[in-house]
């Protein structure tokens, strides 16, 4: 059957299930949005800005799995979406991001609301395509699709030209892909994972270190029924969080700069650490020349690329990971291994004398709210499968500390690019994709006003967000170096206008709640949850807390500030 | 270390811009790049001579694999491998030079191209080695210009690798 490029799109996202977009109107897109307004498959949700439109498209794919599809029109269109391509790219999220285009004919040109959003999005892109015959739409729609949901996931941009949506071709999706140059691995090497679970049960000091590959594999039970089976225990990172349950005895919560005092201590005394889909980043290792010295190190990962980049690897594994962790098991079970439990008993006490000698603490206040009891007191009164969105800094740092995530994709967050402004739109999308869960956003002051406009959005699509502001009036992650490395100067970070967020959220149609005093948190969260629709919950915290432990940057890990 | 590396990549368009971009994105050392189609019309073929440590040259293999649009990398290694470059040099050739340019171009085989009353243009082809050391003879005698191919590379033996 013959219809027009703008319709074949459409098509092509139906057959790959895609029922929710996110997307901005405009002159180059006007006519897939001419298609899509009697397309009645496709709910399109309207963002008040691209960016945000991104982010929500990332916050549905990181909830559920999904690809997470998000609409731009040509140039400031396109250039808008480009924070959250790249904040999908560097933390793998599957996403394809539809991008209007000048007609073929005017492009090079710099014709009105012209961006080469091409050149621009390469290098944060897991690949894109510039449409440029509607005969093609269809094979190319399918191929962003593969590539954004397999191997390491990632964003994958296509750009549409006008004349491309509105040029007729024979509609035929094609069922399977063949690219002859992209072949991810899937199985790892069998003698790869026969010499690590021979390391592994050899091991005296154990760690298993989890990235956020395993989230994104879903190769949390996978990890968890390793873990357990071996008696290892596991820390994981920021991306990592919810892979394993942070209530059994064998988490160590979160390493790096701001993890705890037992996760950096294991990793810096253990002799065999096992990096499962993790990608050794800065904040994970601090100072490279001493992580981990007495370790040899096991990393599994689907992206070669990963491995040897940052550390020396011992005995590398490249493969998808819950396949790896598979044969892993299978292995183990073929071979009788015992659990570790005795062999590994003098290591696990040293882990738990670490975990007396330095808990995750804070010095609680009976007056003034500390962040981290709000955390806490989240986590005590939200349903066991909430979703927790962040934004960045101070605020994000606390919920990976002291929320406890016991299940994969219940934390949303921006890790590698680390993007002020994610957690608003990425929780939209969270509950627009799973409107029967709860779905909070932390936020600090700051970065909730880099995408506020987005209240509008989740007030008019009735999207039940809890928004959670912890409010210092600072930038507060940079005050906090600034205090610790800069002589207090407080350069830019004192967010000197104080404002009425309860009032804000009444003006978009949303309700909003304040606490100013410790023993107010619990009933604003309880009132918050309980009211339906939309709450803007506000709490004016301690102003210069800070989150420890720290590693500062450069150092090892061992070299924690510590709370004291 | 200088390594020449073979890229067998899509004959479309970006993709040379795909390969340039990760080198200087990442920080990667590029001495010298050339590009062509190949026998397959579908394929283009990039040499690119780089230096780096050990693991960086993994680093650039690993991460010119993971290029959708890159089929084959190969990273040759000196001995399993011929390597030719092109270069053509203006050099002058005043009265007391003119006959001294020409032995040079002799012994290396190299072929005048063009010639004034004031200059020779010569061609030559072969390994870097051997160019840059007829380049260096000549280079005291005036070089007025120099253009080079950089380096193509292609294996030994028999066997013939696709494209």
């Amino acid at each position: 059957m013959k219809m027009n490029g703008a319709r074949i799109l459409l098509e092509c996202l139906k057959l790959e299930g895609v029922d929710t977009v996110f997307g901005y109107p405009g002159g180059t897109v006007i006519n897939l949005y001419d298609e899509l307004f009697s397309f009645k498959e496709i709910r399109h949700i309207l963002p008040r800005h691209e960016q945000a439109g991104v982010h929500a498209a990332d916050g549905f794919a990181r909830a559920t799995g999904k690809v997470g599809v998000a609409i731009a029109t040509s140039g400031p269109g396109a250039t808008n979406t480009i924070t959250g391509i790249a904040t999908a790219y560097m933390d793998s999220i599957p996403m394809v991001i539809i991008t209007g285009q000048v007609p073929t004919g005017l492009i090079g040109n710099d014709a009105f609301q012209e961006a080469d959003i091409i050149g621009i999005t390469r290098p944060c892109t897991k690949h894109n395509f510039l449409v440029k015959d509607v005969k093609d739409l269809a094979l190319i729609v399918k191929k962003a699709f593969y590539i954004a949901r397999t191997g390491r996931p990632g964003p994958v941009l296509i750009d549409l030209p006008k004349d491309v949506q509105m040029a007729q071709a024979e509609f035929h999706y094609p069922e399977t892909v063949e690219i002859r140059g992209y072949k991810p691995t899937v199985e790892g090497h069998p003698k790869q994972v026969e010499k690590a679970i021979a390391m592994i049960t050899h091991a005296k000091k154990p760690v298993i270190y989890v990235g956020g590959g395993v989230i994104l594999g879903n190769a949390a039970p996978e990890l968890t029924a390793l873990a357990k089976r071996l008696g290892i225990p596991v820390t994981t990172t920021l991306m990592g969080l919810g892979s394993f349950p942070e209530d059994d005895s064998l988490s160590l919560g979160l390493l790096g700069m701001h993890g705890t005092y037992y996760a950096n201590m294991a990793v810096s005394h253990c002799d065999v650490l096992i990096a499962v889909a993790a990608r050794f980043d800065d904040r994970v290792t601090g100072k490279i020349a001493s992580f981990a010295p007495h370790a040899k190190i096991v990393h599994i990962d689907v992206d070669p690329t990963s491995i040897k980049k940052n550390v020396r690897v011992d005995l590398p594994i490249v493969g998808d990971v819950r396949e790896v962790l598979l044969q892993m098991l299978k292995v183990i079970e073929e071979r009788k291994v015992e659990s570790g439990d005795s062999q590994l008993a003098p290591w696990l006490e040293e882990i738990a004398d670490w975990k007396t000698k330095q808990p995750m603490t804070y010095q609680q206040s009976k007056t003034i709210i500390k962040p981290q009891y709000v955390i806490q007191r989240l986590r005590a009164l939200s349903e066991p499968d909430a979703i927790v969105a962040t934004d960045v800094g101070q605020h994000q740092m606390w919920t990976a500390q002291f929320f406890g995530f016991t299940k994969p994709r219940t934390l949303l967050t921006s890790g590698g690019l680390g993007t002020m402004g994610f957690g608003l739109p990425a929780a939209m999308g969270a509950q627009a994709a799973l409107p029967d869960r709860q779905v909070i956003v932390v936020c600090g002051d700051g970065g909730f006003q880099m995408n506020l406009q987005e209240l509008a959005t989740i007030v008019q699509n009735r999207l039940n967000v809890k928004i959670v502001i912890l409010n210092n009036n600072f930038l507060g992650m940079v005050r906090q170096w600034q205090e610790l490395f800069f002589d207090k100067r407080y350069s830019s970070t004192c967010m000197e206008l104080p404002i009425d967020f309860v009032k804000l959220a009444e003006a978009f149609g949303a309700t909003g709640l304040q606490a100013t005093k410790t023993a107010e948190v619990d009933e604003v969260i309880k009132k918050g949850f309980a009211t339906p629709g939309p709450v803007l919950m506000e709490f004016k915290i301690a102003r210069e807390e800070k989150v420890f432990p720290m590693v500062p940057a450069g150092a090892s890990l061992t070299e924690m500030v510590l709370a004291s | 270390m200088r390594h020449t590396i073979a890229v067998l990549v899509e004959n479309e368009f970006g993709v040379l811009s795909r390969v340039v971009g990760l080198f200087s994105g990442r920080g990667f050392n590029i001495d010298s790049l050339t590009v062509a189609p190949t026998n397959d019309e579908s394929l283009s073929r990039i040499t690119v001579v780089t230096r780096g440590d050990e693991q960086i040259i993994e680093q650039i293999t690993k991460q010119l694999n993971k290029l959708i649009d890159v089929i084959k990398v190969i990273d040759f290694e000196a001995e399993s491998a011929i390597e030719r470059e092109m270069v053509l040099v203006k050099v002058s050739a005043e009265e007391s030079s003119r006959a001294e340019v020409l032995r040079i171009a002799d012994i290396f085989r190299a072929k005048v191209i063009d010639v004034t009353p004031k200059s020779y243009t010569l061609e030559a082809t072969g390994s870097p080695a051997k160019v840059s050391a007829m380049v260096e003879l000549l280079r005291p005698l005036g070089l007025k210009e120099l253009v080079s191919t950089g380096p193509v590379v292609i294996g030994r033996g028999a066997k013939g690798w696709r494209g």
